[in-house]
């Protein structure tokens, strides 16, 4: 994933700060006492998660003209390769980000591992994302982990 | 608001609710704000007849905004340094989530005092769904 523009609008700040419960002036409201001690709106920690709004590679969401594999008049088809769940995510945040911020992120893969459970092996897959301001400063760093089971052989899972 | 120094000890812990009686309309409004359209979270047909799941349940990163709101809200706005979590067990619509943070060590960070928290939330069973860690910001 690279996402070349990924500019921190206040509405999507707003909305994404409503879909968490969260109901802080500070994600909506820039003349509440909260956002001008903050020096102005602020997104939620978790909010860079939302770059996959604007990453034109991004595969989960319907697009035009495609066949989408949820249910419409059947069922929907489980993706061939899909079954990897996340496991883990770390934000290292370098300075607050704020509406009117203009990010870039780029990921690049980290380190992969394996553990031994009673079901398989898990296989662990580690990606870091660098998100960056206009002035090419990091802002936040996000590092995920994705894990996918390997049945033993003879099982199915 | 934001936690001052002096009157922060180790030990001292903050719990709240973060989501009573999770609702789907919840999970299907986080899948529009992330992007997130996987339909595992949000198509109860597809995640029981394609997928084979018993139902749709909640994207992990919808926990960890609900958990890092517990945080903003304990520690204050833009005062986080670092926030990070394992995902532990699935969450499902009509699940009541409780984060508690507990303050493990203050410290310094370039000469500035911090708290670092040990972070969890857990479900109506006291199942945790997700257990991690932030480093926050203090005042002096």
């Amino acid at each position: 994933m690279s996402v070349e523009r990924f500019p921190i609008e206040a509405g999507h700040v707003m909305a994404f700060a409503r879909a968490i419960g969260d109901d802080n002036p500070v994600y909506r409201d820039p003349a509440s006492p909260a956002a001008v001690a903050a020096g102005g709106l602020l997104a939620s920690p978790t909010f860079t998660q939302a770059s996959a709004q604007w990453d034109p590679e991004y595969g989960l969401r319907p697009r035009p003209g495609e066949k989408w594999y949820g249910s419409a008049a059947g069922p929907g088809t489980m993706p061939a390769g899909s079954g990897g769940l996340h496991a883990e995510q770390h934000f290292t945040y370098h300075r607050p980000l704020r509406v009117g911020d203009v990010l870039s992120a780029t990921r690049h893969a980290g380190e992969t591992w394996t553990k031994s459970g009673r079901s398989g092996q898990l296989e662990f897959t580690e990606f870091i994302t660098e998100f960056r301001d206009s002035a090419g400063a990091l802002v936040v760093t996000a590092r995920s982990v994705a894990v996918q089971r390997r049945p033993r052989a003879g099982e199915d899972g | 608001m934001a936690l001052n120094a002096s009157d922060l000890k180790v030990g001292d812990r903050h719990s709240q609710v973060v989501v009573a009686d999770l609702s789907r309309t919840q999970i299907v409004q986080y899948a529009g704000a992330s992007g997130d359209y996987n339909p595992l979270h949000t198509d109860e047909r597809f995640a029981r007849e394609a997928a084979g799941y018993p139902g749709v349940f909640a994207h992990g990163m919808l926990t960890m905004g609900m958990t890092g709101r517990m945080l903003t809200d304990w520690v204050g706005d833009g005062r986080l340094l670092s926030f990070g979590v394992r995902f532990t067990s699935q969450v499902w619509p009509g699940d009541t989530l409780t984060t508690t943070a507990t303050v493990r060590e203050i410290t310094e960070r370039d000469g500035e005092p911090v708290a670092e928290l040990d972070v969890v939330t857990v479900n109506q069973d006291g199942v945790t769904v997700v257990s991690g860690t932030a480093v926050a910001r203090l005042d002096v």
